[in-house]
């Protein structure tokens, strides 16, 4: 069948000029909210344009009709097709205190995974150090500040070798912010590599980890070292931690072992996990830095050791407290029966395929 | 007469059955687009760097960290922000005509946007997005590893009015509408395919140089004669364009 374009064209012109408009509204204002009769109407204008397209796919047409009915005809799709299940006005307290937690205990196993990696780095690192081998503490702490002893370390900062930081505590607080989070952000995102980046990054984090703890421990300098750590440590590797869980996340989603579903499928119902994970190590992140910048650097006379370690073990308690119980109460008063218009409204979803 | 696509199309279908096509950007103009965006990110620091000069006159303390934080939250959520709000567009997508939608042809959601962006980590590596580009260029939907991990595209946007097919028509005597089972034979003969190709012809011939446009008229006139025999009545005097544009008047222009 051959049809009459010029009376397709013009017959399609006014409908499609709508939808294009209707859509323009759309894309050039993100809180525009449409009345039910221009929803209907963006429907029916929407499915008379897939239609048209469906009937020129079968007929020769031009390029150029085809090509400008497709892209009016996948704006418009894409409008309509929305998966999100329901919008709802961001709570950022109630997101810390409850999404965070249930999106981190829904990957556990990842969790264990990455605990497990900086254990086994942190051994590694340990036992490194204790074969007591010239050049090994420069290879495994290239730090400057950790390069000596640590007898003598602690015996500078017990005297205020730190005393210069307080004109720049705020500088030094953001400058630790932003490489933690660059560093967890890498780790999450080297999980791209099927986990092994992530994996990789967190046994190296554990290998300097265990090999600073052991250099300390052996001195006989765990006091310090458990004042200096504990305040921002019980922080910053949990969320180091966390960051490394969803590395591993992403990693699983991609090999999918035991799993049916397709990948795109696969890396849609992990994705917004990960964009909250990685939402919670920048907030513990942020406290992290604060701290280590304004009270970890202070020790013995000035903040008595007892008092940084009760700290630390108080910010350990409400962090573990917050991540196996966050969220657990809503989700428990959420177990009701839902409603029929609750519950999600996804629609068929369209196949892909790619053309070289 | 075979129809060839010049650039990567990702064809979706929608869950009524109809597919369509997308146009997948290339890795040439999403460079371009993300040097737009450096410049960009690079103008707004410079810009805030001077705000922060005032707040350093108050504590140099303070307003060196407010500096550092302004400086990694630009860099790292400039894209989120404008990609999020824009829908999948910054101003270097924007100039390059660029946006990135979602694989399968649904609404982007910001999980994506975030997502795509924390990975331009691992795309940067070694340097200057090398392992983004490769992935780029090997994946079927030009995607780098960013949206392969948050199942985006991204596509050329290219604003086009609704065509118009005034070429169609002509006032001139047209040899061949005359004879009814001709075009009925020719109808039958030319492929949807076929038809099309010659209808492209006609319809961008304006666009042609006039070389090219004798040498294409007189490919495809030679190919129809090959395909349906013509009386010698009804090409009598016909040039090869006039011959092609009488077949697709009657073709498409059929009452």
């Amino acid at each position: 069948m051959i049809v009459h374009l010029k009376n397709f064209v013009d017959r399609e012109r006014q409908a499609l000029g709508e939808l294009s408009a209707l859509l323009k509204r759309m894309e050039e204002d993100p809180a525009l909210v449409l009345t039910v009769a221009e929803v209907e109407r963006l429907d029916f204008l929407y499915h008379r344009a897939a239609s048209a397209l469906a009937k020129l796919s079968s007929l020769p047409a031009t390029e150029d009709v085809r090509e400008h009915l497709s892209a009016v005809v996948a704006r418009a799709h894409s409008e309509l097709k929305d998966p999100r299940v329901a919008r709802h006005r961001f709570h950022p307290v109630a997101w810390f205190l409850a999404g965070f937690p249930s999106a981190l205990r829904r990957h556990l196993g990842a969790l264990g995974l990455a605990i497990a990696v900086t254990f086994v780095g942190a051994a590694f690192g340990a036992y490194a150090l204790s074969m007591n081998q010239p050049d090994v503490k420069e290879v495994l702490l290239p730090f400057s500040h950790l390069q000596g002893g640590p007898t003598e370390r602690v015996r500078q900062e017990e005297q205020g070798a730190s005393k210069d930081l307080a004109t720049r505590h705020s500088q030094f607080a953001a400058h630790l912010m932003v490489n933690n989070i660059r560093v967890s952000a890498t780790a999450m995102a080297f999980g791209v590599f099927f986990g092994l980046g992530t994996i990789v990054m967190l046994f190296y984090n554990g290998v300097i980890l265990g090999a600073v703890v052991f250099d300390y421990v052996a001195a006989g300098q765990s006091v310090f070292l458990a004042g200096w750590l504990l305040p921002h440590g019980t922080i910053e590797i949990p969320a180091i931690l966390v960051a490394g869980q969803a590395g591993c996340v992403l990693g699983g989603a991609l090999l999918g072992w035991g799993e049916s579903t397709p990948l795109s499928e696969r890396l849609r119902r992990v994705g917004p996990d990960l964009m909250t994970l990685m939402g919670g190590v920048v907030v513990m992140l942020v406290w992290a830095g604060l701290v280590e910048s304004f009270l970890s650097q202070y020790h013995e006379p000035v903040v008595p050791y007892a008092a940084k370690i009760a700290l630390g073990l108080a910010e350990l308690t409400g962090l573990v407290l917050l991540l196996s119980l966050g969220g657990r109460l809503r989700a428990a008063s959420n177990q009701k029966p839902k409603s029929k218009t609750s519950q999600r409204r996804y629609m068929k979803r369209p196949r892909s395929r790619g053309h070289g | 007469m075979n129809g060839a696509h010049s650039r990567h199309m990702l064809a979706l279908e929608t869950a009524e059955g109809v597919e369509f096509r997308l146009p997948l950007a290339g890795p040439i103009s999403r460079a371009a687009a993300w040097f737009i965006d450096t410049l960009c990110v690079m103008a707004i620091v410079t810009l805030l760097g001077k705000a922060v000069t005032i707040l350093s006159l108050v504590s140099e303390d303070v307003g060196s960290a407010f500096g550092a934080l302004l400086y990694f939250a630009t860099a790292t959520g400039y894209s989120m922000l404008l990609e999020w709000n824009w829908r999948g567009q910054t101003i270097g997508k924007r100039l390059m005509r660029l946006r990135v939608v979602d694989a399968e042809g649904n609404r982007l959601v910001l999980s994506q946007v975030v997502v795509r962006n924390l990975l331009r980590a691992a795309d940067m590596l070694p340097a200057g997005y090398a392992v983004g580009g490769i992935a780029c260029l090997l994946s079927n939907k030009s995607q780098r590893l960013g949206d392969l991990a948050a199942n985006t595209v991204v596509i050329y946007v290219e604003p086009r009015e609704f065509p118009e097919l005034d070429g169609l028509t002509d006032s001139h005597y047209n040899s061949i509408r005359g004879q009814p089972r001709l075009v009925a034979r020719l109808r039958q003969a030319l492929s949807p395919e076929q038809a099309r190709i010659v209808l492209d012809a006609v319809l961008r011939r304006e666009q042609l140089a006039p070389d090219e446009r004798v040498q294409l008229f007189r490919l495809l006139a030679t190919d129809l004669k090959l395909l349906v025999h013509f009386p010698e009545e009804s090409v009598l005097g016909l040039s090869d364009e006039r011959l092609v544009l009488n077949v697709v008047e009657c073709l498409f222009n059929e009452r």
